[in-house]
């Protein structure tokens, strides 16, 4: 396994979306981050926080869970649903999705429909931790911490303080079947 | 594939992980737009061939909040009457496209007839007085929610248990979930193969009602024979009634439950039916989201008996 962040890394890359989350929006106000379960939720909330270091405002994060929206639900075993909390009404706000790695863009799509369920935002960004390529759909971040040119056969792993216990990110072959 | 038919066989771990399903789809009720999409291209076909409205309502709205398609069938109005058997009536749903099938029926075991028959999953909506067990799912979800768990519960059912497939269902899920269950009833109401449930039995509610967190009311099955098995009705409301005053006895924290239909001033007295500290409208709202975790699980990955992984 290769490491191509480490701790530091990921807070700087953190750090770095906070600033150009403010930077986009003009500040703090309307704006709504949504993390995907299960690595998305820390990562927002450590947007958030970040957030709060620069600018003394808390942006609200809420937590989704897209179990629901999966498009292979008859072709995996039944998923653990986890969490779906959003502490205030999207309609007119800005959403900024959150997750840790953008690969095929399902995911994306699925967290799509899920908030559209739940209100009506003026719109939806995207920010993640690392854009690892290989989309199946037309998706892109609007926020990245890290592109990783990565081949199909590799797996990219992120762990975090609050899921894993340590914190940064790796690449390795995917142990055959 | 797999079915949902009784209680008796449900592991600690799936009653536990279909308990957490419910309460993720509680929050989904909850939402200004209560519907998801999973069972998307799916139809539940209820066939109900014993009178319910509230059983048949909660699974189609279940079936709907997920998206799927509702086939129903009634006897009143099918070819029951014309004399086509059970088996042909779930050929034909199922050739009609059904995905899932509910089934309630008076005979013992018909769904597990039904299961050999169709190659989808089944779940039982009530066979006689044998097992109901998505009453019984929503019963321990009631409770959990108020409670946090059922482990070390005090439970008694009190009333018809012998014609009640209510009462054996919650019996193995309440048991099986930690609770300690207690069944009060006249001897004659007794199950007669009580030996190897998982629960105590008396004839004194006064005995054990202060001890009790959860007093479970049922009524007197009149049309299955439970109003010969004892003296009179005053004398079954004077000993097995929840009175004003047995309910003012109860422990601070007790709650009353009731599978409905409740007969006021029989087993339940009309006041303690209205009181906060009755859940038997929970029970009712709670019933669509425990059916959408069995539809669920039914309906994706691999069923109910496999592991899950996220």
């Amino acid at each position: 396994m290769r490491q191509v962040m480490d701790a530091d890394d990921v807070q700087r890359a953190i750090s770095r979306i906070a600033h150009e989350i403010l930077e986009r929006h003009h500040g703090a106000d309307g704006v709504v981050l949504v993390g995907i379960h299960t690595r998305g939720v820390p990562l927002a909330k450590a947007i958030a926080d970040a957030v709060e270091r620069f600018e003394h405002v808390r942006i609200p994060v809420g937590e989704l869970d897209i179990g629901l929206y999966r498009d292979d639900l008859r072709r995996r075993p039944t998923p653990a649903l986890a969490r779906t909390l959003i502490p205030v009404d999207l309609t007119e706000e800005r959403v900024i999705l959150v997750d840790d790695v953008l690969y095929t863009g399902r995911t994306v799509r699925a967290a799509l429909d899920a908030v559209s369920d739940l209100g009506r935002p003026e719109a939806i960004e995207l920010a993640v931790l690392v854009d690892r390529g290989h989309r199946q759909l037309p998706i892109r971040p609007d926020y990245v911490g890290k592109n990783l040119p990565t081949s199909t056969a590799e797996r990219v792993t992120v762990r975090l303080p609050e899921v894993d216990g340590d914190c940064g990110v790796w690449i390795d072959h995917e142990e055959a079947p | 594939m797999n079915n949902l038919l009784t209680t008796e066989d449900l592991s600690r771990e799936t009653l536990d992980r279909l308990l957490d399903l419910s309460d993720e789809f509680v929050e989904v009720l909850d939402r200004e737009i209560p519907k998801v999409p999973p069972l998307r291209g799916l139809t539940v076909a209820t066939l109900f061939f014993e009178p319910s409205t509230r059983t048949r309502i909660s699974f189609e709205r279940a079936a709907k909040a997920l998206s799927a398609d509702v086939m129903s069938f009634s006897p009143g109005t099918s070819s029951l009457k014309k004399g086509e058997s059970l088996k042909d009536t779930a050929l034909t749903l199922r050739a009609m496209g059904a995905d899932i099938m509910v089934v309630r029926h008076r005979a013992v075991g018909a769904p597990w007839r039904v299961a050999e028959w169709v190659d989808v999953p089944v779940v039982n909506g009530g066979d006689g007085a044998h097992q109901h067990p998505t009453q019984a799912l929503l019963d321990a979800l009631t409770i959990r929610r108020h409670f946090g768990k059922l482990d070390g519960l005090e439970i008694g059912i009190v009333g018809d248990i012998r014609h009640s497939r209510v009462a054996r269902s919650d019996v193995y899920a309440f048991a099986t979930l930690g609770a300690k269950v207690t069944l009060i009833a006249p001897r004659t109401l007794l199950p007669r193969d009580l030996e190897g449930w998982p629960c105590t039995s008396t004839g004194d509610l006064d005995e054990v009602l202060e001890q009790l967190d959860v007093v479970y009311l049922l009524r007197v099955q009149a049309e299955r024979g439970g109003a010969t098995a004892f003296p009179s009705w005053p004398e079954y409301v004077g000993r097995f009634g929840l009175s004003r005053e047995r309910f003012a006895r109860l422990g601070e924290g007790a709650v009353v439950m009731h599978p409905g239909p409740m007969n006021r001033g029989v087993e339940i007295a009309p006041e303690v039916a209205d009181s906060d500290r009755a859940l038997v409208l929970d029970q009712v709202r709670l019933g669509v989201a425990a059916r959408m975790a069995v539809l669920f699980t039914l309906a994706t990955g691999r069923g109910l008996t496999r592991e899950v992984t996220a």
